[in-house]
């Protein structure tokens, strides 16, 4: 399949991981992805709190180019190209995503902001018609159209006795806009994808809480007490590690874990890698082509775990077992197969 | 008197003389549509004689207006531009004929839902009232005189659902000397309230105030109860249903069944009850729903049982007294001839599931309201006892959720009425057991409009219920620090004081909401009435016909209506049997003469309307090879007008020609010629 591809800023320098693992991932999976050229920064998360207008226009030249690069070339029989799907974009990065999914949306919303930025994009001689690009989240791309059985497929070495709480972050789960995929209070896509690569999935109920995202770099106290809700919570439950698809997330979480450590006087030491990194070692890649080794929290001695005996998790009381004879504990609510794990 | 024996009623459609009235509505109508120009417009139409505007045509000063004229200028057809025919037809069609017209001679033109209502555009609006009343006048000067079929009502009744509103509905209708059929899927009557143990805003015991109604019911004379059975098909019309009922079998003989539960107590198969005792409690795979069950015979949960599972065991029919246990039982089906039929299915609970962020299912002590209405159920899983999910450790803080899938757009955006008293009633019944327990009560308004409801209110908060108006964002187990270890975590904002708060506690009861049964839609396709987009049965009248559909002779009663508690299903209960009992007191009916008949001579015998038929009302007689109405079955639909290849079938009162004529009126501004009509 067919897709462009805007990694983003973060991709070309401290998520150079989640870029190369990304690339060794989807060429096994047959999935090709062809970047977007010249493309820019998206904004980020803090620039449409700036200047509303630029950042749109910022936005709005990466949709044109996307667009215009990737619209279907006329080939014979001509198909109308309103009939064809649209062309598909692809970004990595959780903020990126968002960013290009709602710009597309506002400008499809309001003719008067489309024509604005439009008239921006002129003096670049561009143009971009609201709804003519798909864009969509990798973890969307990886489940739902390679899916989880071709994944599950191509799995070489399965990452058994590696505990792992799936963090999705707040901006992939926003509801409201084109391409969601999952729900947005409490999403499950990674934990099944996880589950699928053989991993052990801890519960992580702060899994769509916010990171701080750039709160680290104004006001480090509040970004601190955010990272550190998540970082004990993974712990809580075990985790040997972290697994995110948002290279803001993985940067706060893993980069400023010391600093945590040192405000509140704990000791996590919790690796934090990308979806993609994971599925790479579980497609037997090797972990120099993953990037694994550019964490500032060292996965080597968590992902050593992979493969080791499995503890005997103690199994909950679903009506499934028989009631022990003195047992006079409540039934758990009867949860959909899927959900049982 | 059938349609035939109507003399032929006019020379020529160019000597009617019409009359047309054009209704302001108040400024319902007028507001939108210049009623006096649409007046003076349709003065100046063909056949019209006179036209009108008036303020409210409805009034008697308004119909006097349409009988004076129709004596004093020879009037032979009358136009109404008002309303819907819903509304005020009969009222227009008695104003003629107290002046001595006929009363199909009569047509309305629905400028008001169709049009007033429907615009902010007086000029467009204007238009098309004017097309309308054009289509009205074409038609009406095509009509012919009809009369009115009179048909016996069968006096029987069937209710169909043995909750507390079927269970009303029942028992007054047979108090009143009629017969019911009382039809329940259920193994037991009963319905919702069965499980409950408190009612608001009382608190009686729900079992002491239902169980005599359900005894009653089960020893009346007049009543016939089916349990474990469901209406499988309807024919027919108001007045003589046919009704199908399915009989499931339920594996006991109850003729010979004494309901002593011996085959419950030996019976070795312990299951999950997911049904009754919505997941928390169990049951054995022959049990009834609970100890005052009516009937009192169980019924075999052939999934769980051993011997059909596996083919042996048969312990329930070893140890039987008097032999009433039969594996071979099979479905029966039973037809019933009924007048009436009242609707009272009930509702679902909502599925906490779907709500993820309030973790039930997955955080052990989060409890549904259900869940909780059983455990504090002398009869439930727990006898009555307030305890976690370890069954033993009794909550020291409680925290309970109002709203969870009502009143919120990504579930259902209505208010679910009762949740608001219930979640009042489980901070009392908290209080009650477990003295020293804290309880927090997360709402957004405190809906208590009901006799003694307020009063309730304020006694629970005097027992020192804890108040905080917000919606939760999320329950969750993951602590922040020292203090919140171990505990549930409510996170809501604080919207008195402005401010997000955390509150820990032990155990968390979501007030789910009410929702339509998941089959509503496939029960109201069989009954013939109506469904909202929620999937609740639609009544004639929101206001003033709550209790009847839009089909004759269905009635509705209860939450499969709409979310209510138990006084309101009550009442709608006795609503729907007084309905009942007026209509079987007239012992006949009137009906539209709107019928469907077969000019013989046209007729090639094809047969295709026998089959397109829904009422099974057109015969074939082979031996002419033609198709006849039978009359007193028909009911007007004019599928068959339209499925008729040789145009044989005539709809009394939509005849091809007046249907033509209207559209034609409709049209009247078009260019000529532009439509083709087939």
């Amino acid at each position: 399949m067919q897709y462009g591809y805007y990694p983003g800023c973060s991709l070309e320098r401290n998520a150079g991981a989640y870029h190369e693992s990304t690339m060794a991932v989807a060429g096994v999976l047959g999935l090709q992805f062809t970047e977007v050229d010249d493309w820019n920064c998206c904004g980020a998360t803090e620039f449409f709190s700036v200047n509303q207008m630029q950042a749109y226009a910022l936005t709005g030249r990466n949709l044109a180019l996307a667009a215009d690069q990737f619209a279907p070339k006329p080939a014979l029989p001509v198909i109308p190209v309103e009939v064809a799907e649209p062309p598909q974009l692809v970004a990595p990065c959780s903020a990126c995503y968002l960013n290009l999914s709602k710009v597309d949306r506002y400008l499809a919303s309001s003719p008067e902001l489309a024509a604005k930025v439009n008239t921006a994009l002129d003096a670049g001689g561009l143009h971009y018609d609201p709804g003519s690009l798909r864009v969509r989240h990798l973890l969307d791309v990886m489940v739902n159209d390679a899916g989880y059985d071709a994944i599950a497929a191509r799995v070489q070495r399965a990452l058994t006795g590696l505990r792992v709480a799936p963090y999705y972050g707040c901006l992939v789960v926003r509801p409201g806009f084109q391409g969601q995929f999952d729900d947005p209070e409490y999403p499950t896509t990674l934990d099944k994808l996880m589950r699928v690569l053989g991993a052990k999935v801890v519960d992580f109920p702060l899994k769509a809480h916010c990171c701080g995202g750039h709160m680290t770099q104004i006001s480090e106290e509040v970004a601190l007490e955010l990272l550190r809700r998540l970082l004990k919570n993974a712990a809580d439950y075990q985790a040997d590690v972290i697994v995110t698809l948002c290279p803001m997330c993985q940067l706060n979480l893993d980069v400023f874990q010391r600093a945590v450590n040192r405000r509140f006087g704990t000791n996590f030491n919790l690796p934090v890698l990308f979806f993609t990194q994971l599925m790479g070692l579980a497609f037997g890649l090797a972990p120099e082509r993953l990037g694994i080794g550019k964490e500032f929290v060292a996965s080597r001695p968590a992902l050593a775990k992979i493969g080791t005996s499995v503890e005997v998790e103690q199994e909950r009381a679903v009506g499934k077992r028989a009631k022990q004879r003195n047992d006079q504990s409540l039934p758990m609510p009867y949860m959909p197969e899927e959900e049982e794990r | 008197m059938s349609n035939d024996q109507i003399p032929p009623p006019h020379a020529s459609p160019d000597e009617e003389r019409v009359g047309v009235y054009v209704c302001h509505c108040g400024s319902n109508i007028a507001r939108t549509i210049a009623v006096e120009d649409v007046a003076l417009w349709s003065e100046q139409q063909e056949h019209v004689v006179v036209a009108r505007d008036y303020k409210f045509m409805c009034s008697s000063l308004g119909q006097e207006l349409i009988e004076q004229d129709i004596q004093a200028k020879g009037l032979s057809r009358i136009v109404v531009a008002a309303c819907s025919p819903h509304m005020h037809e009969r009222t227009f069609r008695g104003a003629c004929q107290r002046a001595g017209l006929n009363p199909y001679l009569f047509e309305m033109a629905n400028i008001r839902e169709l049009t007033s209502w429907a615009t902010d555009d007086r000029e467009a609006a204007t238009s098309k009232a004017k097309a309308q009343v054009k289509g009205a006048i074409e038609r009406a000067v095509l009509q012919e005189p009809l009369e009115p079929l009179f048909v016996d009502i069968n006096p029987n009744t069937l209710v169909v659902g043995g909750g507390i509103a079927g269970l009303t509905a029942a028992l007054e209708l047979a108090d009143s000397g009629y017969h019911v059929y009382l039809v329940d899927r259920d193994s037991s009557i009963g319905g919702q309230m069965a499980k409950l143990d408190k009612t608001f805003p009382t608190l009686d015991c729900a079992a002491c105030i239902l169980t005599p109604k359900m005894v009653d019911a089960a020893n009346h004379p007049n009543i016939t109860l089916m349990t474990w059975s469901e209406v499988v098909a309807v024919d027919g019309f108001v007045g003589n249903f046919s009704v199908q009922v399915r009989h499931k079998p339920r594996y006991v003989i109850e003729d010979l069944c004494t309901g002593c539960g011996t085959c419950i107590e030996k019976c070795p198969s312990r299951v999950l009850d997911q049904h009754f005792e919505v997941g928390l409690g169990y049951h054995k795979a022959i049990d009834r729903n609970f100890p005052q069950a009516v009937p009192k015979y169980p019924v075999i949960d052939t999934t769980h049982c051993t011997y059909f599972q596996r083919g042996k065991c048969r312990a329930c029919q070893v140890v039987c007294p008097t032999n009433a246990i039969d594996f071979t039982q099979k479905e029966t089906f039973e037809q019933l001839e009924v007048g009436n039929i009242i609707l009272a299915t009930g509702y679902e609970q909502f599925d906490a599931r779907r709500v993820p962020q309030y973790g039930y299912g997955r955080l052990a002590n989060v409890f549904t309201s259900m869940e909780f209405e059983r455990m504090v159920n002398a009869a439930g899983p727990t006898s009555g006892q307030v305890v976690l999910r370890d069954g033993v450790t009794a909550p020291q803080s409680v925290g309970i959720i109002h709203c969870v899938g009502s009143r919120d757009k990504n579930y259902n955006e209505y208010c679910s009425r009762a949740c608001c008293m219930a979640a009042l009633k489980f901070a009392h019944l908290v209080h009650e057991r477990v003295p020293d327990a804290e309880v927090y009560n997360f709402y957004i308004d405190i809906r208590a409009a009901g006799k003694h409801y307020e009063e309730f209110y304020h006694r629970v908060l005097e027992e020192g219920t804890h108040f905080i108006r917000g919606r939760v964002a999320e329950v969750t187990d993951a602590a922040r620090g020292p203090g919140e270890e171990g505990s549930l975590i409510i996170q809501a904002e604080d919207t008195l004081i402005g401010k997000q708060r955390r509150i820990p506690v032990d155990m968390v009861i979501l007030m789910v909401g009410m929702e339509a049964r998941h089959d509503s839609r496939n029960v109201a396709s069989t009954f013939g009435l109506g469904c909202d987009f929620e999937g609740w049965f639609t009544e004639r009248h929101a206001k003033l016909d709550p209790v009847v559909t839009m089909t004759e002779g269905i009635l509705i009663a209860g939450a499969c209506q709409g979310p209510k508690a138990i006084p309101e299903s009550v009442a709608q209960g006795s609503a729907a049997a007084a309905r009942v009992s007026g209509l079987i007191g007239r012992r006949t009916i009137k009906l539209e003469p709107v019928r469907a008949s077969i000019e013989a001579a046209a007729c090639s015998g094809c047969r295709i309307c026998n089959n397109v038929c829904p009422y099974h009302a057109i015969v074939f007689h082979e031996e002419i090879k033609i198709s006849e109405v039978i009359t007193a079955l028909c009911q007007g639909c004019g599928a068959c007008v339209a499925a008729c290849p040789s145009a044989a079938i005539t709809g009394a009162h939509f005849t091809r020609e007046q249907v033509l004529s209207q559209i034609d009126g409709l049209l009247w501004d078009m260019q000529p010629g532009v439509l083709v009509l087939a």
